[in-house]
């Protein structure tokens, strides 16, 4: 069996869950991985399922739960083992201040050219404060000083505060 | 009150005289201000607007609270000890609409100038005491929770009942 990833979008109400693993469970489907979130009423969430059919046919079957929710759906087929090889370390960026266009894109792209992997993002805007938080993999050996001076150069640039630590795990 | 992005509030604070008159008026303005604001049980004076090490904290009643040094103001603080770390959600007069998840020490030990005297004073404080304490710390090295939360997943908006 082949896991689909299944995207369903829409305005949060009761009952979206449950219509779609409805669907999913009457298929013989078993949920895997799954998140959610909501922004701005917008219920966004991504199920990993592994049933005895194929995504046609689980698109097919919940063509009329989208219909009648009103819901953007999606569905794919992914290969058994798509996570990422984690061979770098785990970090907490935070960033904040002003709020102006670009911020994201910003870090994200200093990020990026040091081969930095955002797996988790989240961004909030609080009247005129503005937070982002990402989990980031860098890659093994990744100049920390190098990184950290650059950040600090970019958010001074953006008129923001930037700060990394290692997202350590304490083992109990 | 300053609020986050005031830039006050991302400044390293300077060290000041226990002794001189504008550090004991700080201290009672501290004081004063954390009276007058619902639920507050700590601030520090880059949140009224001065980079200078000086904080004051009030645990009392706090139903969280173990150690309770009572209403303290402490100048130049030094953290001697930070041990046993544990995750919990806080927030921050600063940040007043959002909350997040941050690992602090359970234990510390503080060291400090008491003003207008200038005498040393020692804090040994634990559990939600100690939080405040290393919160209140991070306010004189220009940092919020916001700089420690957990990951991504870790800020939230604040719930308001007023």
């Amino acid at each position: 069996m082949t896991p689909l990833a299944v995207t369903v979008l829409g305005v949060d109400r009761p009952g979206i869950v449950a219509a779609v693993t409805g669907v999913l469970d009457q298929l013989g489907g078993n949920l895997e991985d799954s998140a959610s979130s909501i922004l701005r009423g917008q219920f966004a969430m991504t199920l990993i399922v592994s049933a005895p059919v194929d995504a046609e046919q689980v698109r097919a079957r919940l063509a009329p739960v989208a219909e009648a929710l009103d819901l953007t759906l999606a569905v794919r087929p992914v290969p058994p083992v798509t996570s990422h090889p984690g061979t770098g370390s785990s970090f907490v960026l935070s960033v904040h201040g002003a709020d102006k266009p670009g911020i994201v894109a910003a870090v994200a792209g200093l990020l990026a050219d040091r081969r930095g992997n955002i797996t988790s993002l989240s961004t909030r805007v609080a009247g005129e404060l503005y937070v982002l938080v990402a989990e980031v993999e860098l890659p093994a050996g990744v100049a920390m000083a190098d990184l950290t001076a650059a950040l600090d150069r970019l958010a001074a640039e953006l008129g923001v505060r930037a700060s990394l630590h290692a997202a350590d795990a304490d083992l109990i | 009150m300053r609020l986050a992005p005031d830039p006050v509030l991302a400044t390293v604070a300077a060290p000041v005289d226990p002794c001189a008159a504008s550090t004991v008026e700080l201290a009672a303005d501290l004081l004063a201000t954390m009276r007058a604001s619902l639920g507050c049980v700590g601030l520090a004076a880059p949140q009224v607007g001065v980079a200078a090490r000086v904080f004051c904290l009030d645990v009392t009643g706090h139903r969280k609270a173990r150690s309770c040094a009572g209403p303290v103001v402490v100048v130049n603080p030094q953290l001697l000890l930070a041990e046993d770390p544990e995750q919990a959600r806080e927030g921050c007069l600063s940040v007043p609409d959002l909350t997040g998840d941050v690992l602090r020490a359970r234990r510390v030990v503080l060291r400090g100038a008491v003003p207008g005297s200038g005498a040393p004073v020692e804090l040994v404080a634990d559990a939600f005491e100690a939080r405040a304490v290393l919160h209140e710390l991070d306010h004189l090295d220009g940092k919020l929770f916001l700089d420690r939360v957990a990951g991504a997943h870790s800020v939230f908006t604040r719930k308001r009942y007023l």
